[in-house]
C-alpha cells in the first residue's frame, strides 16, 4: 500500500489495556483517501475499543496516531472533531431527550446574536441535511426517544456527515436497520466514499464487506490477524481470518 | 433538497380531523402540562376559599392579602427550586440546600450586624450590597465544593449533599454559637417582603406595563424568526389569543397586588394621614423570583450551557461522546444551586428580619417536591423552570391553606406528602398517555 500517497490516517502499534487485559495489541492499519476499511472480528476482538482510540473517547496506552502524515495527539472526542474525524457509533450517542437538531449539533451548537443558541437555524440545517439523507424524515419536533431505529440512525449519520468529515468511522451502522434502510447506507457510503473520504467501517456481516469495503482488517483478541484488498480473497478467507485467525496469505506462503 | 411542504402540516391540504379542543391546543402550542396544573392550582386554591366558607363562615384564601402573602413565601422555595430543576435533570440531588440557607443566612447575619457596621457606619448601603454578594458567592462556593466532589471525586451527590445537610446545619449553628442575630440592616429587611419591601402601586403598573410589552415582543419574534426559516406558523388567531390570555394575566395579577393596602398602623408609622391608602404593589422577593425565572428560563433554552445540561441528563455518555465536559458542567450546576440558595437565604433572613440556626429547616424537601410537582423527572433529562416555580406555589398554596383553615401542623405534613406522592403518580399517567 506503499504507492498511494500519504495515507489518510495511520495508527502505528496502537495498544491499549484495561486492568491488565489486553484489548488491543500492537495494531497497526491505515485508511487512504476514497476508501472504504472494513473492520472484522468476533465480539470482544477489540474493534471497538481500537476505534475509540481514533475517536477521542480512549486514549491509547501506546503507539501513534498520524493524520495526513502528521502525529497527532488524541486525547476527547473534541481533538477528533478538529481533525474532521466523525464517528458513528454503534449505541449511536443520541441524548433520547433531545430532538434531532439538538442532537445534530450537540457540542457544535449555532450561537445567534447576543450569545444564544439559533435553534430555527439549526432545526432549518437538520431539515436540509434530513431531507438529503432519509427524505421521509419528518419528526423534528420530538424527542429522538419518539423516533424509529431507522430514523434514529439517520439522525446519527446526518451529524456525522453534516460537518463535512474527512475520516469517517461507523461502527455496526446496520445492525439496527431494514433492508431498504441497510440499502440506503450502503449508497451513502458509495457516495460518501466518491466525495474522498475515508471510512472505517465495523461490520460483522461479511456480505456487505465483501460489497462495500476496499480492503478489511481482521481482529482477533485484541490482534491484527492481517489486512486484505477484499477483491483478491473470498467470503471464506475473511471467515477463516476471523474464526481461526489465520492470515490467507501465510496460508499460501 | 426535497419540498419542505412535504415536512410542513400547515401547507398539508388534508382535512382536519381533530376535535376542537385538540386543534385549539396544537395550534395555540399549550403545553398542556402547564394548563394541568393551572387546573389544579384554582382547585387548590377555590377548594381552600370555599372550605373557609361553610366551615369557618368566611373564605379567605381568594382574597388579595393572602395571595399577596402566598406569593412573597412562594418566593424562597421557588428560587431554590429552579436550581433544583437543573440538579435533578442532571440525574443529582441536593439534600443540602435547607442547610445551606441556614449557614450562609447566618453568614450574612453576622456579616452586616456585627462585622460590616463598624467599618462603613450604621446604615450606610455598602452594607446591604456587600452582604447580599457575599452572601450569594458564599453559597456558590459551597456549591462549588459540592460540585467538584461530585463530579471530580465521584461521590455520590447524594451522599455528598446528605453530608452537606448535617455539616452546613451545624456550621450555622458555631458560627453564632447558637445564637440569633436580629435585627438585619433595615435596607436588607427590604429584600423580604412585608409592606414597605414592595413596589407601590406606580411601581407595579410599569412592571406590568414592561412585562406586557415583553410578551408581545416575544410572539413577535417568535413568528418572525419562524416566517425567516419557512416553518409552520400559529394561525393569527391563536397568536393574538396568547397575547391577549398573557397580558390580561399580568394586568390581573397588578390589580391584585395594588388591591391590597398597606395596613393602618404602618401608615402612622410612616408619618402619613390617617385614612390614607396605599396599595403594597408587588413584593420585592416576588420580583427577584421572575427575574431568577426568566434568566433561568433562557439559561436553559437559549444557551450551551442548558443545552448541554439537557444533554448530560438525557444521556451523559452520549454528552461526553460529543466533546461535553460533563465534569465541569455538573460543579456549575452545583455552584449554580448554591448561589440560588443563596439568594433564597437573603430572603428567607430579611423576612424573618433575622438569621437563626434553624432558618431553612426541610427547605430541601419542599424544594425538591416542587420540581418534582412541577415536572421535574428524577430519572433525569426532563424539567422545566416554570414547571418548578408553579411546582413551590402548589406546595405553598397547600401549606398556608391549611394554616387559614386551622389544620394543625400533624395534618399538614400527611396532606403535603400524600399530594407530592399523588403529583407524580399523575405525572407518570399523563406521560403514558401522551405516549
Amino acid at each position: 500500500m506503499t504507492d498511494r500517497g500519504t495515507p489518510l490516517v495511520e495508527l502505528k502499534d496502537i495498544s491499549i489495556a484495561f486492568g491488565g487485559i489486553k484489548a488491543v495489541d500492537k495494531v497497526s492499519i491505515d485508511l487512504h483517501p476514497g476508501e472504504v476499511v472494513g473492520l472484522l472480528g468476533h465480539n470482544g476482538a477489540g474493534k471497538s475499543t481500537l476505534i475509540k482510540c481514533v475517536s477521542g473517547a480512549y486514549q491509547a496506552d501506546s503507539g501513534e496516531v498520524w493524520v495526513n502524515g502528521t502525529k497527532v495527539e488524541i486525547n476527547n472526542p473534541r481533538d477528533a472533531r478538529d481533525l474532521n474525524i466523525e464517528t458513528i457509533y454503534q449505541t449511536l450517542a443520541l441524548a433520547d431527550n433531545l430532538d434531532a437538531a439538538s442532537n445534530l449539533f450537540l457540542g457544535r451548537e449555532i450561537i445567534g446574536p447576543g450569545g444564544m443558541l439559533d435553534d430555527s437555524k439549526m432545526e432549518a440545517e437538520t431539515r436540509k441535511i434530513m431531507a438529503r439523507l432519509n427524505p421521509n424524515f419528518k419528526k423534528f419536533n420530538v424527542p429522538v426517544s419518539a423516533l424509529s431505529g431507522g430514523q434514529r440512525q439517520s439522525v446519527a449519520i446526518a451529524r456525522a456527515v453534516y460537518f463535512d468529515a474527512k475520516i469517517l468511522i461507523m461502527d455496526e451502522p446496520t445492525a439496527a436497520l431494514g433492508p431498504h434502510e441497510t440499502q440506503m447506507v450502503a449508497e451513502l457510503i458509495e457516495e460518501l466514499k466518491a466525495q474522498g473520504l475515508g471510512i472505517f467501517l465495523i461490520e460483522h456481516d461479511v456480505h456487505n464487506v465483501m460489497k462495500l469495503c476496499d480492503r478489511a482488517s481482521v481482529m482477533k483478541n485484541g490482534e491484527l490477524v492481517g489486512t486484505v484488498n477484499v477483491d483478491e480473497v473470498t467470503d471464506d478467507d475473511i471467515l477463516a481470518m476471523i474464526i481461526l485467525g489465520k492470515n490467507p496469505k501465510d496460508a499460501a506462503a | 433538497m426535497t419540498d419542505t411542504s412535504q415536512n410542513d402540516p400547515a401547507t398539508a391540504s388534508a382535512p382536519d380531523t381533530r376535535g376542537p379542543l385538540a386543534r385549539f391546543l396544537s395550534d395555540t402550542e399549550i403545553d398542556t402540562r402547564l394548563l394541568g396544573m393551572l387546573g389544579a392550582l384554582l382547585l387548590i386554591w377555590g377548594g381552600f376559599h370555599i372550605y373557609g366558607m361553610v366551615f369557618n363562615g368566611f373564605g379567605a384564601f381568594l382574597t388579595p392579602r393572602n395571595l399577596w402573602n402566598l406569593s412573597v413565601q412562594t418566593s424562597s422555595i421557588g428560587i431554590m427550586a429552579t436550581g433544583m430543576v437543573l440538579v435533578i435533570i442532571t440525574r443529582n440531588i441536593d439534600l443540602s440546600v435547607g442547610s445551606l440557607i441556614g449557614v450562609t443566612g447566618m453568614a450574612m447575619g453576622l456579616l452586616q450586624v456585627q462585622i460590616l457596621p463598624p467599618i462603613f457606619g450604621l446604615g450606610n448601603p455598602m452594607i446591604w450590597m456587600t452582604t447580599v454578594v457575599c452572601g450569594v458567592i458564599l453559597g456558590g462556593l459551597i456549591g462549588a465544593l459540592h460540585g467538584w466532589l461530585i463530579a471530580y471525586r465521584g461521590i455520590p451527590s447524594f451522599i455528598v449533599t446528605l453530608g452537606g445537610l448535617m455539616v452546613w446545619r451545624g456550621m450555622a449553628f458555631l458560627a453564632a454559637g447558637g445564637r440569633t442575630i436580629s435585627p438585619v440592616d433595615p435596607t436588607f429587611a427590604l429584600l423580604g417582603g412585608g409592606p414597605r419591601g414592595a413596589i407601590g402601586s406606580t411601581g407595579s403598573w410599569i412592571v406590568g406595563i414592561v412585562a406586557c410589552l415583553g410578551v408581545l415582543w416575544l410572539i413577535y419574534a417568535g413568528r418572525k424568526s419562524r416566517i425567516a426559516h419557512d416553518f409552520k406558523l400559529r394561525p393569527v388567531w391563536a397568536e393574538g389569543f396568547l397575547a391577549v390570555v398573557g397580558c390580561a394575566a399580568i394586568v390581573g395579577a397588578v390589580m391584585l397586588v395594588n388591591a391590597y393596602p398597606i395596613p393602618k398602623g404602618i401608615i402612622k408609622q410612616m408619618g402619613l394621614a390617617e385614612g390614607t391608602i396605599i396599595s403594597h404593589g408587588f413584593a420585592i422577593p416576588v420580583l427577584i423570583l421572575i427575574t431568577v425565572g426568566i434568566a433561568m428560563t433562557i439559561l436553559m433554552t437559549r444557551t450551551r450551557f442548558g443545552r448541554y445540561v439537557f444533554a448530560i441528563g438525557g444521556n451523559p455518555e452520549a454528552a461526553s461522546l460529543a466533546g461535553i465536559n460533563t465534569k465541569w458542567v455538573t460543579l456549575q450546576v452545583f455552584a449554580l444551586m448554591g448561589a440560588l440558595t443563596g439568594i433564597a437565604a437573603v430572603i428567607a433572613s430579611a423576612r424573618l428580619n433575622s438569621a437563626t440556626n434553624a432558618l431553612g429547616t426541610l427547605d430541601e424537601l419542599y424544594v425538591i417536591a416542587a420540581a418534582v410537582i412541577g415536572g421535574t423527572s428524577l430519572a433525569g433529562g426532563v424539567g422545566k423552570i416554570y414547571g418548578a416555580i408553579l411546582g413551590a406555589l402548589v406546595m405553598q398554596s397547600l401549606q398556608s391553606g391549611m394554616v387559614l383553615i386551622g389544620f394543625d401542623a400533624a395534618v399538614q405534613r400527611i396532606v403535603v406528602g400524600l399530594v407530592l406522592v399523588l403529583a407524580v403518580y399523575l405525572d407518570n399517567l399523563y406521560n403514558k398517555s401522551v405516549k
